[in-house]
């Protein structure tokens, strides 16, 4: 028979108390995301069948350069937030789950620096 | 760490199909797929700030029956995850939580997206033919 309370072995196991933070990262994120998609879209379009010349050309334009670099940003620290709510939801065998949540986190900070690196490269070689 | 043997909510398979709740599956199976688009994004960057091999090699792959597909593939989830998000954020007002509304936006976002996608697909691939 078990003495202690339900709340005694709930207590200090729940919310990593870090809910708020994430949720109102997501929406701001997404929000400059709306902004910024429709630009970038326009931005792959005027690339579509120009050689890499003409493109690195376009983008190492400042305000370009800027806007993808805000694009990179916002994107992978929104794909970050995403998949980190798609791992604690489906994944539920602690080790794999911890991992996975490194995995995620260190996958999208070095795809955000290489892109910053990609795009630092041409807008200052320019 | 849910213990197996705590009783569980009922899942996907009890109840019947319904609009609002495949759009909302769609939602999270969209955005993970435009991860990977991120990181074709990523590596179009660095092809772009490579040698003319790199960008040459990227351009070859894009230009693949498998990167064609692909490309298809990002175009559809980005123009569907970007209508949703828009109604997500709107729920996030407290706008629109009745299920009349919920349905009726549902179908905004389908009739949106299909329509922004032929648009798009057009642009790529009926300008350039």
């Amino acid at each position: 028979m078990k003495l202690r309370h339900p709340i005694a072995t709930a207590r200090g196991i729940g919310s990593a108390q870090g809910g708020v933070e994430h949720w109102w990262a997501q929406r701001w994120n997404s929000v400059v995301l709306i902004v910024l998609t429709p630009w970038f879209l326009w931005f792959v379009l005027a690339s579509l069948g120009a050689d890499q010349a003409t493109v690195r050309a376009l983008l190492a334009q400042p305000w370009h350069a800027v806007l993808m670099l805000v694009f990179v940003g916002m994107l992978f620290w929104h794909s970050m937030l995403g998949l980190q709510v798609v791992i604690e939801d489906y994944v539920h065998t602690a080790w794999l789950e911890w991992t996975l949540h490194m995995v995620n986190r260190f996958v999208c900070l070095l795809a955000t620096l290489a892109a910053v690196v990609a795009i630092g490269r041409i807008a200052f070689a320019a | 760490m849910a213990s197996p043997d705590r009783p569980l909510s009922p899942h996907l398979q009890i109840y019947r199909w319904q609009w609002t709740m495949a759009l909302s599956i769609l939602n999270r199976a969209t955005g993970v797929a435009l991860v990977a688009g991120a990181f074709g994004m990523v590596w179009w960057l660095l092809a772009l700030a490579g040698d003319s091999a790199a960008y040459d090699d990227f351009a070859a792959c894009l230009g693949s029956p498998l990167g064609i597909v692909a490309t298809v593939g990002f175009m559809a989830c980005l123009a569907f995850h970007f209508f949703n998000g828009i109604r997500h954020l709107l729920w996030d007002t407290g706008w629109g939580l009745d299920i009349p509304t919920a349905f009726r936006t549902a179908m905004i976002v389908i009739v949106l997206s299909v329509l922004s996608f032929a648009a798009l697909a057009w642009l790529v691939f009926g300008g350039a033919a």
